[in-house]
């Protein structure tokens, strides 16, 4: 399966092979990535689910190569980004990529900007470094911007605190956009804000993602929103994929326990006498992840092998695959293995 | 739709036999802190010295005694750091002159804190009035300048050992109380607070369960640093003659001794600020260690 | 803005009566009669009771104050204990511009040098200009300023020759003095600034810049900087009020005749008024400094500007 990606390789925005990134601390090396494994194709969005410490985050900021060194390290593993290998590039170069040809939306907008800065100054700043324009132009097309996210350009001139939690991811957003980029990172995006406002925010990124044909990789843990924007989904545990294809697939032909558990952790609302099943424990400690198949500590479904093989990728189609021991290639098809 | 919730509930078991390990867990960050270990184990040492001098040395035939045959001699093998200007061994006089410094820098602080961590404690936890009342008052000694105001004390009541304790805990107890008072404050807002008192906790389990450990890490930081500005007003009063006197040794009038002395035998001047200077340095680094090594945050 | 300046200028006046009431009633409880002091032993009760009189010390210690704090608001501090009896206020302002000056100086020390130090310190940490420049730091918040300024006296003035050892006859006569005065305020400045910038470096908005693709050094000026001033900040307004304070020592040291030094041969001449007087001054500077400090937030803070207007 293995020459499926070679061929398609101008097609993807974004492909990321066996990343390795460790956090050397002094309480111990945590293993963020462990063999990751990603490819967003042009145009579309795949949607990257997982808990709190599963290694999204690292995973996007080693796209920009702006994993905090120290403590982080990439240790090995490729990312090409339109093709183009991220790794092999120089600071210099890497100056030039950020912002304009990858941008990222990070979780936290009451903290993502510079408090003492007006909002048009930090959308400006990064269309002056890529665009060889004046400073009055920038602001312009600082304030076209804000006008895009729904902010009046006249605003453009207050300051990051004067703005509600919503405002301000509309303004980081409208920073990562500002100068078209091809693929945007988008982490928890919508994680800090009300309900409300999530929609509102997931839906005006919809749109601009149709306007700048903007190849995207969703960073989540709320299935919701997988639905929602993502043509693909890669399930993310302890730094590896464990389960990855298209959204029916993973909606409708769930093979790995931990993304059935994932939705087992949803309320049904067609069924609400079901009881919620939550997957059992916590996220192992990434400085001391278990042997074998990492999710198997809590695995309603362990194997003798479990805690000794790490598990090998299945192929379901050529997009579907999960690694887990449950699953031959032929009960990987067949998907009688879990109760969904 | 949050994933995240459904590890919560395992959460709060584990985090109870975790609280106990808590001053495990800042004596272990504490110790790989090489600076700060330095810093104690350099404090630790001055308080031996200050606590056996006596057994080493006779207050009235080592300390105070004159031998004028003797005077003024450069360090030796016998005067390891030379004699004064009325033959008195510098070294025994140095040694000495720990016991005042560190007795009085330490019992300031702990008055200042006993002073200022009631008034603090009570502006925190009760609030409104005697929360406006003690902090206008608070203001207004805190808008004096610390060291001035403990000139000033020491001044008025005159030169003595208990005097100078007066002058440096009633200066420095506003500084205290609001060291105290702004934990409180915030503590009795927090959730976790709200989430005791919903279960039913006392108002006494509550204060030394949960209030009182948070305050700790600001209170024994500033302890730390307070003591060290302690010693250096206390060696700087008595430099300017306002504190210890002669011919009981302090490293701050050594130093006065030696101005007049300092043209041909700078050595006089040399270890009694040295002393002082190895004093503040070592609790500097504890301070400045056990505030990293307190701030879980920081980790 | 100019209301909430003015709105700080009258606060202060309940603090500064607070601050004369404290100082008063702590040089009134001074043992020993300053009747006594000031004429010696072989006057008569006499001549104790006119001289008591002509300082209105026979009155009640509430009514003394009240007349102090009266006189105080018009610019009348009273007159000295000594036996020329000066008014307090013209021996003050002729002493008052040494020590302005010798501050000024010290403080355009520890500033020039703290920042810079600071941020390089963070932005080089764990270097070896990162060890040195905070080792060095680290002795300089230690070492008691007396101290400094004789070791400075020692080697430069004596030794070496460069600079007058004492008084304040010539330009040159400042640069000791100062220079034992800022160190130790250059230094705990400079640590601040090191560790404010630290934690600056990793906030979220860093992250945010770096992300648009500019270099780390524009990073740094751009956002950084602005940022980690605000906790400097605090440190600052605390530092120059030890730098007053400081000036007690250091002008006693170099025998430079300010403020501070005027203070000690009041406090050891037992001339309260005198002694007073300074307090009140010093309290006022630092009330002011303060000021200076809250406004200067205001205008490296948006979020602290929009309190204000």
């Amino acid at each position: 399966m293995d020459t499926s990606s070679d061929s398609n390789v101008s097609n993807l925005a974004l492909e990321i092979n066996d990343l390795v990134v460790e956090y050397r601390t002094y309480e111990g090396v945590v293993h963020a990535l462990n063999g990751m494994n990603i490819q967003v194709e042009t145009g579309k969005t795949l949607g990257l689910v997982g808990e709190t410490g599963a290694g999204k985050t690292t995973t996007g900021l080693s796209v920009l190569r702006l994993v905090p060194d120290p403590p982080g390290i990439i240790l090995c593993g490729k990312i090409k980004l339109n093709g183009e290998d991220i790794l092999a590039k120089t600071e210099k170069e890497m100056q030039k990529i950020r912002g304009k040809v990858v941008s990222m939306i990070f979780q936290d907008p009451m903290t993502s900007l510079n408090p003492v800065m007006t909002v048009e100054e930090q959308i400006a700043e990064v269309i002056e470094h890529h665009e060889s324009i004046t400073k009055e132009q920038s602001i312009k097309k600082a304030r076209e911007m804000l006008e895009l996210v729904g902010i009046a350009g006249t605003r453009g001139n207050e300051y990051p605190h004067q703005f509600s939690g919503g405002m301000k991811q509309r303004v980081v957003i409208a920073i990562a956009l500002a100068c078209s980029p091809s693929l945007l990172i988008a982490d928890e995006p919508t994680t800090a804000l009300d309900v409300t406002i999530q929609a509102q925010v997931l839906e005006m990124m919809k749109n601009l993602r149709e306007k700048y044909k903007t190849s995207m990789l969703m960073i989540t843990h709320d299935l919701g929103i997988v639905a929602e924007i993502c043509d693909m989904v890669s399930i993310v545990y302890a730094g590896r994929v464990v389960e990855h294809g298209t959204l029916e697939d993973i909606f409708d032909n769930t093979r790995h326990p931990y993304t059935e558990g994932l939705f087992n952790s949803l309320p049904n609302l067609a069924d609400r006498k079901t009881k919620l099943k939550p997957i059992k424990g916590l996220m192992p400690d990434p400085s001391n992840l278990p042997a074998g198949c990492p999710f198997h500590p809590r695995c309603g479904y362990v194997l003798d092998i479990c805690n000794k093989e790490k598990p090998q990728k299945i192929y379901r189609t050529d997009k579907h695959y999960t690694e887990c021991h449950l699953y031959s290639s032929k009960s990987m098809v067949e998907g009688k293995v879990i109760g969904r | 739709m949050n994933v995240l919730s459904t590890g919560s509930q395992a959460l709060g078991k584990t985090a109870q036999p975790k609280k106990r390990s808590q001053w495990a867990d800042v004596w272990r960050r504490l110790k790989r802190n090489k600076m700060a270990i330095a810093g104690l184990i350099i404090f630790l040492l001055l308080c031996t010295a200050a606590i056996t001098a006596p057994l080493f040395y006779n207050f009235d035939t080592d300390i105070v005694s004159i031998n004028i045959p003797n005077r003024l001699q450069p360090p030796s093998a016998q005067n390891w750091f030379g004699t004064d200007e009325m033959g008195r061994d510098i070294f025994a006089r140095v040694v000495w002159g720990s016991r005042m410094s560190l007795f009085i820098g330490i019992t300031s602080a702990a008055f200042a804190l006993i002073i200022g961590g009631f008034f603090g404690a009570i502006a925190g936890y009760f609030g409104k009035m005697s929360d406006s009342i003690i902090m206008r008052v608070m203001d207004i000694f805190q808008a004096i300048p610390g060291t001035l105001l403990a000139i000033c004390i020491a001044a008025a009541l005159g030169p003595s050992v208990i005097n100078l304790i007066i002058a440096l805990s009633v200066s420095f107890a506003p500084s205290f109380a609001r060291v105290v008072r702004a934990p409180i404050l915030t503590i009795r807002e927090v959730e976790y607070i709200e989430a005791a008192k919903a279960i039913g906790a006392k108002p006494r389990t509550i204060i030394f369960n949960h209030v009182l450990p948070n305050c700790l890490a600001p209170i024994i930081v500033h302890t730390t640093l307070a003591i060290a500005i302690m010693i250096l007003i206390t060696s700087g009063l008595s430099f300017l003659g306002l504190g210890i006197q002669p011919p009981m040794p302090e490293w701050g009038s050594l130093l006065a001794g030696a101005r007049g002395h300092i043209r041909d035998h700078s050595y006089m001047a040399f270890f009694p600020g040295a002393a002082i200077m190895l004093t503040i340095l070592s609790l500097n680094l504890l301070g400045d260690g056990l505030r990293d090594a307190l701030d879980p945050r920081l980790k | 803005m100019w209301k909430y300046i003015l709105k700080r200028l009258l606060a202060l006046i309940p603090v500064v009566a607070g601050v004369i009431l404290i100082v008063y009633l702590i040089l009134n409880i001074a043992p020993g009669d300053p009747a006594r002091i000031a004429l010696g032993d072989e006057v008569s009760a006499e001549v104790l009771h006119q001289w008591r009189e002509e300082h209105g010390l026979n009155d009640p210690i509430l009514i003394r104050y009240l007349r102090y704090l009266a006189g105080f608001f018009t610019g009348d501090f009273g007159n000295s204990f000594s036996p020329l009896q000066t008014p307090v206020f013209d021996e003050i302002m002729a002493r008052f511009p040494y020590t302005i000056f010798l501050s000024v100086v010290a403080m355009v020390i520890t500033f020039v040098l703290a920042f810079p130090l600071g941020i390089l310190a963070a932005i080089k940490q764990n270097t070896w200009f990162d060890s040195i420049s905070m080792f060095v730091s680290l002795i300089g918040v230690s070492m008691p300023i007396f101290w400094l300024g004789m070791l400075l006296l020692l080697w430069f003035s004596l030794g070496l020759g460069w600079f007058p050892s004492f008084g304040a006859d010539s330009f040159a006569a400042v640069v000791l003095p100062a220079v034992s005065l800022g160190f130790s305020s250059m230094a705990s400045m400079a640590r601040t600034t090191r560790s404010s910038m630290l934690e600056v470096v990793r906030q979220d908005y860093i992250r945010t810049a770096r992300a648009k693709g500019i270099g780390y050094g524009r990073v740094i000026r751009k956002h950084a900087i602005r940022n980690s001033l605000i906790p400097t900040l605090t440190i600052a307004g605390i530092q120059i009020g030890n730098l007053l304070t400081g000036t007690v020592i250091v002008e006693q040291v170099f025998a430079w005749p300010g403020i501070g030094s005027l203070m000690i041969q009041s406090i050891l001449a037992r001339d309260f008024p005198m002694v007073l007087g300074c307090m009140v001054l010093f309290t006022l500077i630092f009330a002011i400094i303060n000021l200076i400090v809250d406004l200067a937030y205001a205008y490296v803070d948006p979020r602290i500007r929009a309190q204000y207007s």
